[in-house]
């Protein structure tokens, strides 16, 4: 064990920090969940490409750097230390561009990768059906084989970021006789395709971040399933391992949460009448402190050849039930006054953007996987506790 | 940077757990409950024959070298095995304090020294009572006693001391409070040098506790699950109920996420980095806050048994509870976190998890004094 970090780590958070500097937008973009917004933050995945900051993870050849995991959270570290902008494309770098490293062929990596890192292409995530939630293998829509080609028939439902992407990669049914987890394939969708309708559905926040899907006879080239036919469930649960694994919600967010909260709780200290604030604050500020130690030590436990199996889903319930604690008790602080939406006249930054980041967090516990089924996952891969 | 524990580390945990699951059983803890002094003399010289009384003496003193990131493995092992005997208190605190003096230059260094070589051959036992715990666990069994006078160290002989047994929940400890006489013969270092020996002290055994809840959790978790697993209610295991398996997965969630805090500790105190206090007091309150749950959800999950004297659960959950509080409790910790939170030279964000462990001199000698 050796807690220090090396010179050359010491010279890449440096090189990453005079970029990010150099480049980081010094006004805060708008929401991607507003055209004009997304289409800023297009931009921003442009810039970050430009100079293969884009997913430093990746291999060269891909436009990435071939950091290895603790580059990653330095990185990371320093991208919230600077306050650049959230990942537009984060459903395309962290869990589509994994896969199809995985599981594409060359012609595929080559046709899409490229597309993905530079934003040119930003993808969306299309598993959940109406009648297939925590329950994913209940999957109904449909793809059948002819020709060359599939044609798509069905309805997907709460696919983030599918209002202004560009494509959306799904599950569907390709062997109509398959029940369950088998006779799926994984298949990767234009949204301007002719019988593709997008319907928005607004998020808690008024502000359409997900939508509904509709296919009706859609027209999708072979060239676009990844993996083989039927194999679409194991492609799948290899993507939600990176999802729930160590990529998709780096610490360094909420450290960066957990400082502001400690300023917030040092401005508001001498008239705060809850004192069991002062605990909460304490614990958040552990937690998160917790979360990033956690990943390093999963970090160095992957490089040395090892894997992450249910653990990640341990990953997945601590942070989402952090950052419900960090932004209950920034809510908690900021009291009567901390309903005030954004536009409102009295309003001062601060407040948006603990209520934004309050209402977000909501979801945690239920996105990528619903805490509930998570603590199955646990108790049943980790803990070997009877299935029934 | 790099967070793995090494072979040699791995190697010697294994050792000394399979010597505890060989010797420190359920039942034997029980005939210790009903011995006079509560301990098993045959586990006490087998464990310093795996050279533990030596582990965290220099070698300048006759001792191994060794350091706080290899000890708490073994502490964990402890815990998991709930071994009464006093172990982790006296290599970790009393043995590596007497070191801290003995590798001084105090006018009580060469004392120290000669009965340090006594101490790492294991022929005579040595205790050490901090002025934050009330009592010290079986203080009976020591030849020599390190005791806090304000903030003087002062080493006195069992004999010139009146220990006075109490009565713990817990039947595997044996605690005594203390009435003694200071005086100059006594006193090792003075109140000056002593605050920080004291200080010292108490990380190393806020770790120790720390280290252990840590054992004692994964060994109630693992029963629990094991009695789910057999035990049957309306035709099914219980353990197959997610009621069931929800909270045995919350246990191993805070599990999970105490343990790298706790290794970050030991790393600390063994670099002599000013992170210390902080990183002790974060890895005692994120390992009782998982003793904690692991205990009460252990026992929820056992049903009426585990509410019982019979069942073997109770010797761990009783562990957790007692041990829980000692080495300052969860305010005292909480309070130095809230501290360095209040503190404006304190590095806050992402950035600087471990700035001052990699900017300040790596020291992993000691260098108390």
């Amino acid at each position: 064990m050796d807690l220090r970090y090396t010179a050359s780590e010491e010279s890449f958070r440096i090189e990453v920090r005079q970029w990010l500097e150099e480049n980081v937008p010094s006004e805060s973009l708008k929401s991607f969940d507003t055209e004009e917004g997304f289409d800023q933050h297009r931009a921003w995945e442009k810039t970050l490409a430009s100079d293969n900051w884009g997913m430093v993870t990746w291999p060269k050849e891909y436009g990435g750097r071939g950091c290895n995991l603790i580059q990653w959270l330095i990185f990371e570290e320093e991208y919230y230390r600077s306050g650049a902008p959230l990942r537009v494309n984060q459903n395309g770098i962290f869990l589509l561009g994994p896969t199809l490293m995985e599981y594409g062929t060359e012609d595929q990596q080559a046709r899409f990768i490229g597309a993905m890192a530079s934003g040119e292409e930003i993808w969306a995530q299309g598993w959940s059906e109406p009648g297939a939630g925590s329950d994913m293998a209940a999957i109904r829509s449909k793809a059948v084989r002819e020709g060359d080609d599939y044609i798509i028939n069905g309805q997907k439902i709460w696919s983030t970021r599918a209002v202004f992407a560009d494509w959306v990669f799904c599950i569907f049914r390709t062997d109509p006789e398959s029940t369950r987890h088998h006779g799926l394939s994984f298949i990767l969708v234009p949204l301007d395709a002719e019988g593709v309708t997008v319907r928005p559905i607004d998020q808690l926040n008024g502000l359409p971040g997900f939508a509904e899907i509709f296919f009706d006879d859609v027209r999708v080239p072979a060239f676009n399933r990844l993996g083989e036919e039927g194999e679409g469930w194991a492609i799948a649960m290899s993507t939600a391992g990176f999802e729930r694994g160590l990529m998709l919600r780096s610490p360094a967010r909420f450290q960066e949460a957990t400082k502001k909260l400690v300023a917030l709780y040092q401005t508001k200290r001498n008239d705060i009448l809850d004192l069991s604030l002062e605990d909460a604050v304490v614990l958040c500020y552990l937690d998160a402190e917790a979360y990033a130690l956690s990943t390093y030590a999963t970090a160095s436990r992957l490089m040395a050849g090892g894997h992450i199996g249910a653990e990640s889903s341990c990953n997945k319930i601590f942070w989402s039930e952090l950052d419900i604690k960090i932004h209950e008790t920034a809510m908690r602080l900021l009291g009567a006054r901390g309903e005030l939406l954004p536009e409102s006249e009295d309003f001062s930054e601060d407040l948006g953007v603990w209520l934004d980041g309050f209402l977000f967090a909501q979801s945690g516990p239920i996105y990528a996987g619903t805490n509930e089924v998570q603590r199955n996952i646990i108790a049943e891969r980790m803990l070997g506790m009877p299935r029934k | 940077m790099n967070f793995l524990s090494s072979e040699d580390q791995i190697a010697y945990r294994d050792s000394v757990a399979t010597m505890l699951a060989a010797e420190v059983t359920a039942e034997s803890i029980r005939s210790r409950w009903n011995s006079p002094k509560g301990v098993d003399e045959k586990v006490i010289q087998q464990l310093n024959e795996m050279g533990l009384n030596a582990m965290l003496v220099p070698e300048s003193c006759g001792g191994l070298g060794l350091s706080e990131q290899d000890f708490i493995l073994l502490a964990q092992e402890c815990g998991r095995a709930a071994l009464p005997e006093p172990l982790v208190d006296n290599v970790l605190v009393a043995n590596a304090m007497l070191a801290d003096i003995a590798c001084s230059d105090l006018d009580s260094a060469q004392q120290c020294k000669d009965l340090l070589s006594e101490v790492v051959t294991g022929k005579v036992m040595l205790a050490c009572g901090h002025w934050i715990n009330p009592f010290i666990n079986m203080a009976d069994i020591n030849e020599w006693l390190l005791l806090s006078h304000g903030d003087e160290v002062h080493l006195v002989e069992n004999s010139a001391v009146e220990l006075l047994p109490q009565r713990s929940a817990d039947p595997s400890r044996r605690i005594f409070t203390v009435n003694w006489q200071p005086s100059g013969e006594t006193r090792i270092a003075n109140g000056e040098i002593g605050a920080g020996l004291w200080r010292r002290a108490l990380n190393r055994g806020a770790l120790g506790v720390a280290a252990q809840l840590i054992g004692l959790s994964e060994s109630i978790l693992h029963r629990a699950v094991e009695f789910t697993t057999d035990r049957e209610q309306f035709g099914r295991p219980v353990g197959s109920n997610q009621a069931v398996k929800h909270l045995l997965a919350d246990c191993a969630v805070s599990l999970e996420f105490a343990k790298p805090v706790v290794a970050r500790a030991a790393y600390t105190i063994g670099a002599n980095s000013s992170d210390a206090d902080y990183a002790v007091s974060h890895a005692k309150v994120a390992a009782s806050r998982a003793a904690q749950l692991s205990a009460r959800h252990g026992m929820q999950v056992h049903g009426a048994m585990g509410y019982t004297w019979e069942c073997d659960l109770h010797i761990w959950m009783k562990r957790c509870w007692a041990i829980d509080k000692t080495w300052g409790d969860a305010g005292f910790h909480k309070n130095r976190i809230h501290e360095r939170l209040l503190d404006p030279s304190t590095l806050m964000g992402a950035e600087h998890t471990f700035t001052s462990i990699t900017s300040e001199t790596f020291n992993s000698q000691k260098g108390a004094v």
